[in-house]
């Protein structure tokens, strides 16, 4: 059984109340902070604790957090992102509806190490039940004196604000995200400046993932060397994942991170193996946008060995034969699933949420779909998988924000690893005799 | 003053230039192409992607190249920066790709568009197009909208740039338009059909690359090359006064602001001089206008234009 540090009072009767979040340890990480630390010693220990951004890039948060622009005189904002959007992955929704508290005592304790004043959590409109939790769980901080003016009697202050997005994909991106959240359109920003330098009403800004900072608070309470023990290399520390797809126990499940992936899809105490006896036939290990891959592939790497669960295993290969552990989002498919409508459903998603900023991606992906659809329908024409390709290969890398990357790597994936299957859908000329 | 070379032509430059200004001051042969960056409006640039080049050589201090093509309009230059753009088979095909997908959804009804001519998709689509296309689903199509007596909102043809979006934030009062919807059924508009009405609306017309916004009262008029444009001017309470008449004999068809070689107006011209003045002793006419890079009016010859790729092309 590995180590939990995030979602290990899971099933704790009434742990969304502050009460029994308090029996359980919870808020030990402001105290601690607080009380007996200064900020630059915690931004230490989460640089030592080498954890890494949770919603998908996987960039280390302490280094992001050092870049953070300082001037005199300008507030500073931590935003925390709960825009989870991408298809597949649901472990932020699951931690903040169960534990509550954990999200709110991290965005205390990273608050203070990176002096901000006034922190909001910017989650998704879909998850609207979501954020009346969250609120609740708000409102017994203040009440108990853990935000507001003069948190536990120090001289520290801290306002924190919930504000619920219109529920589009793109503003999961950072800087839509700060664009939507000053009451904007919810386009990407054409950086730089970083929000480090210039983000929220353009003074210097933090995003972090809900789960990247609902784990500052172990690392605060362990230390960031004890926290780095856990895992392998570079990927430090324990990860939720959200499993779903064709297998016997879909869920989220808190693992350490170095986990072997055939143990994760196979063994009882995670995704308890493919459903109604199938086989894998494919995988998509983290979030829609990254690369999916075939069974083979996904259990071993090219050079045969085991491919464990970290940022580094997983994207062993390149995009040739690896893929990227992403958000976590960890969807199996089985062997009857087919790929070309998969990519269909997809691709139909990045079209309907590209914000049209730039042209690769609004003119590209609505392209993109049409193709699919076709193909997928049975009426491909030949030079359509060619085409696919070419329109994916100049969206990617041309575009302001991730997204046009997003949509174009599903798309180059399957035709990489699955060709066989788009061509067997489209229909055979007759031959006139 | 940092150092830059593009194409392999060094130049130094203030501080603070970007990518794209550097070339233009090097020249139109290692200028990259641009439909929505646009110097006389802020924060204008950085969606259409035509300007992209390759960083090979990040700076002096940082020689790494840059992972993914930039866009020039938006990406300051560095001291030692290397940077290529036509010389790069790489950037030329993104380019192409850009120009694809700018197209897949245009009209392509040049023959009726009053845009043409002076059209900055159509010159694009000259130098980097294919010369049929590879999209073969319906075109995008969207409802006619009307926003008043003098402009012509053509929402099919529009690239989505910003341009008059900026120009209407930044120029006149009371913007009263802007972008509706998302992707690519996201289209520029006024809120409930307001009309756009306020004195430096009309330069909406004058900054549209395409023929999405152009002039009511020179609809269907003639052909932009039928008419022969002269620099004028009249003593004007509100702008400059400093105009382009298009003349077809005697008659004035059409003012706009004076653009220079990049296809930018040099000066915000008001509605009167733009709407109002068509009789030409409303005006004192200083003589011909050259126009060039971008048109082909100017000599009413394609090779006499300045822009290097007609000459490559051998038209």
């Amino acid at each position: 059984m590995g180590k939990k540090l995030l979602i290990h009072n899971e099933h704790v009767a009434n742990i969304h109340t502050l009460e029994v979040y308090k029996q359980h340890g919870g808020y030990a990480s402001v105290e601690k902070a607080i009380k007996t630390m200064t900020p630059e010693a915690i931004v230490e220990e989460v640089k030592k604790s080498g954890l890494r951004g949770r919603g998908g890039a996987g960039f280390p948060t302490g280094m992001k957090w050092s870049f953070l622009a300082k001037p005199e005189g300008v507030p500073r904002y931590l935003v925390c992102n709960a825009d989870e959007s991408e298809p597949g992955t649901f472990k932020d929704r699951y931690l903040m509806e169960k534990i509550p508290h954990a999200l709110v005592e991290g965005m205390i304790t990273s608050s203070f190490a990176l002096g901000v004043h006034t922190a909001y959590i910017y989650i998704r409109g879909e998850y609207f039940y979501v954020s009346r939790i969250l609120e609740k769980a708000i409102e017994e901080a203040y009440a108990a004196g853990l935000l507001g003016k003069n948190i536990l009697g120090s001289d520290y202050s801290l306002d924190l604000y919930v504000q619920v997005g219109g529920g589009a994909y793109i503003c999961g991106e950072e800087t839509a995200l700060l664009e939507s959240l000053e009451g904007k359109r919810g386009n990407p920003r054409i950086k730089p400046p970083f929000p480090a330098i210039a983000g929220l009403y353009g003074c210097p800004t933090v995003v972090n993932n809900v789960e990247t900072i609902a784990a500052v608070v172990p690392i605060v309470m362990m230390g960031g060397d004890e926290y780095a023990k856990i895992g392998i290399g570079r990927s430090t520390g324990t990860k939720l994942i959200s499993a779903s797809g064709h297998i016997n126990k879909p869920g989220v499940y808190e693992i350490e991170l170095g986990l072997p992936v055939e143990e994760f899809v196979y063994s009882e105490e995670y995704c308890g193996g493919i459903w109604k006896g199938k086989k894998m036939k494919a995988c998509i290990p983290g979030g829609s946008s990254v690369p999916i891959i075939p069974a083979e592939l996904l259990l071993k790497t090219a050079a045969g060995e085991p491919r464990l669960m970290t940022y580094e295993s997983l994207s062993d290969g390149g995009f040739a034969t690896g893929s990227m552990l992403g958000s976590g989002g960890f969807m199996v498919y089985d062997e009857d699933t087919s790929i070309p409508m998969n990519l269909y459903t997809l691709n139909r998603f990045y079209h309907h949420e590209s914000c049209g900023q730039c042209s690769p991606c609004r003119e590209g992906t609505g392209w993109m779909e049409k193709v699919a659809h076709r193909l997928a329908e049975g009426h491909g024409k030949p030079s359509d998988i060619d085409l696919l390709w070419d329109i994916q290969k100049r969206i990617e890398g041309n575009t302001i924000c991730p997204l046009g990357d997003a949509a174009a790597w599903p798309v180059a994936s399957a035709i990489r690893h699955f060709r066989q299957e788009f061509e067997a859908l489209i229909p055979k000329k007759e031959v006139a005799h | 003053m940092p150092k830059v070379t593009i194409d392999g032509h060094t130049i130094q430059v203030p501080d603070g230039t970007t990518i794209l200004q550097a070339a233009r001051m090097i020249g139109p042969e290692v200028a990259p192409p641009t439909m929505c960056y646009y110097s006389k409006l802020k924060t204008s640039g950085g969606y259409c992607r035509t300007c992209i080049v390759k960083v090979t050589k990040g700076s002096d201090k940082d020689p790494r190249p840059m992972p993914k093509p930039v866009a020039s309009c938006r990406t300051m230059v560095m001291d030692g920066m290397e940077v290529v753009n036509n010389t790069s088979p790489e950037i030329v095909d993104a380019r192409k790709g850009v120009v694809e997908f700018l197209l897949i959804n245009h009209p392509l009804d040049c023959p009726v568009c009053d845009q043409a001519g002076e059209c900055h998709l159509q010159d694009l689509g000259y130098e980097h197009g294919l010369s049929s296309t590879r999209y073969d689903f319906e075109r995008r199509t969207f409802e006619r909208k009307d926003i008043g007596d003098k402009i012509q909102l053509h929402m099919n043809r529009c690239i989505l740039c910003y341009r008059c979006v900026k120009t209407a934030d930044q120029v006149t009062d009371g913007r009263s338009h802007g972008v509706m919807n998302r992707g690519d059924v996201a289209e520029i508009s006024t809120y409930i059909e307001k009309a756009i009405d306020n004195d430096f609306s009309g330069n909406v017309i004058d900054v549209c690359p395409v023929g999405a916004l152009t002039d009511k009262t020179f609809r269907f008029k003639s052909r932009v090359w039928f008419t022969k444009p002269v620099d004028a001017h009249r003593d004007c309470p509100k702008c400059s006064g400093k105009t382009t008449l298009w003349l077809k004999g005697e008659d004035v068809l059409r003012v706009t602001a004076r653009k220079d070689q990049w296809g930018e107006v040099e000066e915000w011209i008001c509605n009167e001089c733009r709407f109002d003045k068509k009789k030409t002793k409303d005006w004192i006419i200083e003589g011909p206008r050259k126009i060039d890079h971008h048109s082909v009016i100017s000599q009413n010859h394609y090779n006499k234009l300045a822009n290097p790729h007609y000459k490559k092309l051998g038209k």
